[in-house]
């Protein structure tokens, strides 16, 4: 579905250049949930912009669905880390913004905004504006957003980063069921080794800056998934201390990437 | 009178109403007191009473100098608010055009404008249109300037998340720059309400025929201190009861601020 072929981006800042990706080549299938992790700063965010077609990668090219991104695509939809709803806007006027822009019918798509409250718990929201809902309520509004274009694939940005802990769970546990409902294709990044090892059926590690591919990391384990109680608990052990010693020990940097 | 019970009814009355009434009682009481404790002339500054008296021998001739004065504040001001909105806008849309206009905006709104009265004499004679273009003048610079901080204050994530939509820069620009950019314009609207006033009462003053201005300037050549203050008591009110006025549409139209 995306495929990454040898893309870097370098940033010509004002003490000079930054190189924040270097060569980063990566295949997600149909369907595939990967999770990008990495330190602060290596260039997660910069990956999914180019992804995106936000930012235009200074070497290498990016496809989806075959075809070679140029600018932002109407079936790629992108999740922030802020909600980034517009204030003044109901809770589902924000999420009709989509259909809005694109200049499709309201009428045809209320019963999938009808739907989407449904599955996000927000039906009793509906009226709202988005300063009277929870952090984790606008969250899951910005979700619903971008469901609405039904997308092919999905880019999340640490869409849930700043929420508390519990809200995280309870999120993730419920795009993960999305994700199964819907079968599209997600790359989702986090700082969150717990999230990246719940949710992904593979796992980026990236080094620190140039961001590269340190590591491609295969999660076996049998959804749905959720935290705390399950039958896999060693296996989940097992990979996240893997991860976790794969982020710590990042000084010794492979030359060239392990893919 | 914590924020506990800020939001009850009677608090939020107490605090919307009765703060402001006993605000003004203060100030009327502070004044009169001051008059009376030093004796001072009315000649210099009369008291509150002279004040009501002066405002009782004359009121449909004072109330009809209002009105003309309150006219002409409105449609200058209607017609400085949508000028200003218009330049905002086409100074926003381009960068080019923003460097050319903007030193020539400044430039206009540095110069001092009674200096302009006695030129506007000239060239539109005596009348109701030198006033209204002197407001104006004097109101149309604080529209633009905060209309067009609105309009480019659109936070980065919105920025994105319209690109990442593809949306067109006119659909950007009604959906989400606009409506983002409404409480900016409210603080400038409120900002160039007092200025709009000042430009009818500069207007009247230097060029008097009717309104406000010009019953002061008359009131200085028949030494008639309290019918000045009576005029200015009148302006000031006038002031305060448009000032709320604009407060009170942002109320409607910009609920999502008003609530926070
Ligand atoms: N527009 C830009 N101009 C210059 N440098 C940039 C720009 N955007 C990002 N960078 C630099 O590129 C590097 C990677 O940034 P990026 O935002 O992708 O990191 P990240 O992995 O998402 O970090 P975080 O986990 O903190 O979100 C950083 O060092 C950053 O300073
Ligand atoms: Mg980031």
């Amino acid at each position: 579905m995306i495929t990454i072929d040898g893309v870097s981006q370098t940033f010509k800042g004002k003490s000079g250049p930054v190189e924040a990706i270097r060569d980063i080549s990566l295949t997600i299938g149909e369907g595939e949930f990967l999770t990008v992790i990495g330190r602060s700063g290596c260039g997660k965010s910069t990956l999914l912009r180019m992804i995106a077609g936000l930012l235009k990668p200074t070497k290498g090219e990016v496809r989806v669905a075959g075809e070679v991104v140029r600018e932002p695509r109407r079936d790629v939809a992108m999740v922030f880390q802020k909600p980034a709803l517009l204030p003044w806007r109901s809770v589902e006027d924000n999420i009709m913004l989509p259909v809005e822009i694109f200049g499709r019918r309201k009428a045809d798509h209320r019963a999938q905004v009808d739907r989407l409250l449904e599955t996000t718990g927000l039906t009793g929201f509906r009226k709202r504006l988005p300063h009277e809902l929870s952090g984790g309520m606008q969250q899951r509004v910005s979700l619903c957003r971008a469901l609405i274009q039904n997308p092919k694939v999905m880019l999340m940005d640490e869409p849930f980063s700043a929420l508390d802990a519990l809200t995280r769970e309870e999120l993730a546990v419920e795009l993960q069921r999305i994700h199964m409902d819907l079968g599209t294709t997600i790359v989702f990044v986090t700082h969150s080794i717990q999230e990246a090892v719940l949710l992904a059926d593979r796992v980026a590690v990236l080094s620190s800056r140039p961001g590269q591919v340190r590591r491609l990391v295969e999660i076996p384990i049998p959804r749905p998934r959720s935290f705390g109680h399950n039958a896999h608990l060693d296996q989940v052990a097992g990979v996240s201390a893997e991860l976790h010693s794969l982020l710590l020990s990042d000084t010794h940097l492979p030359k060239t990437s392990t893919l | 009178m914590t924020d506990f019970d800020a939001g009850s009814r009677t608090s939020r009355v107490w605090t919307n109403v009765g703060l402001p009434i006993l605000g003004v009682v203060i100030t009327v009481g502070a004044w009169w007191g001051i008059t009376a404790a030093f004796h001072i002339d009315p000649f210099y500054v009369p008291s509150p009473a002279d004040v009501v008296d002066t405002f009782l021998r004359t009121p449909e001739f004072l109330l009809q100098e209002t009105w003309t004065t309150l006219q002409r504040v409105l449609i200058g001001f209607a017609i400085a608010v949508a000028l200003g909105l218009v330049i905002a806008v086409t100074l926003a849309a381009s960068r080019t055009v923003e460097r050319m206009a903007m030193p020539i905006l400044a430039a206009i709104n540095a110069v001092p404008k009674v200096a302009l009265a006695p030129l506007l004499l000239v060239w539109m004679g005596f009348g109701d249109s030198p006033k209204i273009v002197m407001v104006v003048l004097v109101s149309f610079f604080p529209v633009i300037v905060s209309t067009m901080a609105g309009l480019t204050s659109t936070p980065d994530d919105l920025q994105e998340l319209t690109r990442s939509l593809k949306a067109s820069w006119w659909q950007t620009f009604v959906k989400v720059r606009l409506t983002w950019a409404l409480p900016q314009v409210f603080v400038g609207l409120k900002v160039a309400t007092p200025l709009a006033i000042i430009g009818a009462v500069i207007g009247e003053v230097v060029n008097p025929d009717r309104g406000l201005g010009s019953v002061i300037a008359g009131s200085g050549a028949s030494n008639d201190t309290p019918l000045a203050f009576a005029a200015l008591v009148l302006l000031a009110v006038t002031g305060v009861v448009l000032f709320y006025l604009v407060a009170g549409i942002e109320r409607l139209l910009v609920p999502w601020r008003v609530a926070k």
